[in-house]
């Protein structure tokens, strides 16, 4: 099978690379006490250790022919035909990469959010701001040769949520990313630069490293802007890699 | 290196993760033909055909309506359907990779699959088994377990499940069989806490 994927690192006849050890500091604490939802569902034992086996490694692939013709058009993939979805009209791209650097292609990822009002499509969503019955909120994309994906949405809006008593997320796009492992499978949220709720916010503040949360942060890109239509946000994605240590054998370390 | 990344940090995937992963299961139809992730196996696939289900209970007993499940697993010769997959070309009727999501009302989670397979790989032998991937409103980080299946007789040996720290709760990573049907209930906290994994 081809595998373009690593594949100055491994050879037809071997087992795919090991990940690096996983880097908790720049993860979100499983406990995390403000975060309410955590206290009842975060495991309280260590985790234990098992680095290297052949099924975390592997994964399932997705095709580029997976996704339909409107699947990255949010604004568009559940509107009636002739309408759009209400709301600031975003594209929102960026790069997938492992953290040797490495584009990741041929990866599907899955998003979605609330409408500009803050309202998602689900039954135990009861917020006051009301449906926009031309936004569906979920699409998906392959990532490029390149490592690369867009799509089209419009910024979603803040909504309360019972935790604190007074607790507003701020507006994000939910994103979950497979790559080639399945112990590099994640899921997490991108939120937009200038947003006053992100330091605000007991979900976000888990993550104990700001440089974390600021790579979370969505950045306006005035350069893929299109004039009189939509404005842009990059929003680059890093996925665990292959052991640094692999790189260095013939290189001098 | 000096050019290495950081891996994104990871957020809950909400109580809303449905509208994303399983859009239908959530009411959304019309934007894909159907939900991923619900063949494992193919009408054609090799192997003794299984459901495995299960809860997964909060530190209160109570079980999870909200949260989502990925299962990835070997096919029934012990192959997995990936590109990574280096040893022979897996089943072609086998997917191995599922999603679902706990039930709204019961809480349970079912996947419909074949019993896999024992992995041989690295000079090793690793008894049958299921990865799980549990994401969820309340989980930051996605917690990895795996589903092994009480009374196979390569269990004795494998090396997870005879680790020296796994002693005493080897029992939270069976499954237990009634039938062609596999229970394997999760617990997230308390003494029965299930093994999770730092993959
Ligand atoms: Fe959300």
């Amino acid at each position: 099978m081809d595998w373009p994927y690593w594949g100055d690192v491994m050879s037809d006849s071997g087992p795919p690379p090991r990940l690096s050890p996983r880097d908790f500091s720049v993860q979100p604490a499983a406990l995390s006490p403000a975060y309410r939802s955590s206290r009842l569902r975060a495991p309280e034992r260590k985790l234990v250790a098992l680095p290297g086996q052949l099924g975390d490694l592997t994964g399932p692939a997705f095709g580029h022919d997976l996704p339909g013709a409107a699947d990255h058009d949010l604004i568009h993939n559940f509107a009636a035909a002739g309408a759009s979805a209400l709301g600031p009209r975003i594209i929102v791209h960026g790069t997938l990469r492992d953290e040797s650097g490495r584009p990741v292609p041929d990866a599907l990822i899955e998003v979605w959010q609330a409408n500009a009002g803050g309202r998602y499509r689900h039954k135990n969503d009861a917020y006051l701001a009301p449906l926009d019955p031309n936004f569906g909120g979920c699409g998906r994309v392959i990532t490029g040769a390149d490592g690369s994906y867009s799509f089209l949405t419009v910024v979603p809006g803040p909504y309360p949520w019972p935790n604190g008593g007074n607790d507003w997320r701020p507006a994000h796009i939910h994103f979950s990313v497979f790559g080639t492992a399945f112990a590099q499978r994640l899921i997490t949220q991108m939120y937009f630069e200038g947003d006053p709720h992100i330091a605000l916010c007991p979900i976000v503040n888990a993550i104990p490293d700001k440089g974390a949360i600021d790579r979370l942060t969505a950045r306006l890109d005035m350069g893929r802007t299109v004039p009189m239509d939509m404005r842009a946000y990059r929003f680059d994605i890093v996925l665990r890699g292959p052991d640094a240590t692999m790189f260095e054998n013939g290189t001098g370390g | 290196m000096s050019d290495r990344l950081i891996e994104s940090a990871s957020q809950t995937a909400g109580p809303y993760v449905h509208i994303g992963c399983l859009p239908s299961w959530a009411g959304i139809d019309g934007i894909y033909p159907e939900d991923l992730g619900a063949t494992i196996a193919g009408p054609g696939a090799r192997g003794e055909r299984i459901t495995l289900k299960g809860r997964i209970f909060d530190g209160a007993g109570e079980p999870l309506r909200d949260s989502m499940v990925e299962l990835w697993q070997a096919d029934a010769a012990g192959l997995y359907q990936s590109p990574g997959e280096y040893r022979g070309a897996a089943d072609p009727d086998f997917r191995g990779w599922g999603r679902a999501a706990t039930d709204a009302d019961t809480g349970l989670y079912r996947f419909d699959t074949i019993l896999p397979g024992a992995v041989r790989s690295g000079g090793v032998t690793h008894a049958p088994h299921v990865a799980l991937w549990i994401v969820a409103r309340g989980i930051n980080l996605g917690l990895h377990t795996r589903a092994y299946f009480a009374g196979l007789p390569e269990n004795a040996a494998d090396p997870v499940l005879t680790l020296p720290e796994l002693a005493g709760r080897v029992d939270t990573l069976l499954a237990v069989r009634d039938g062609g049907t596999w229970t394997f209930d999760i617990h997230l906290q308390g003494g029965r806490e299930t093994v999770f994994f730092d993959v």
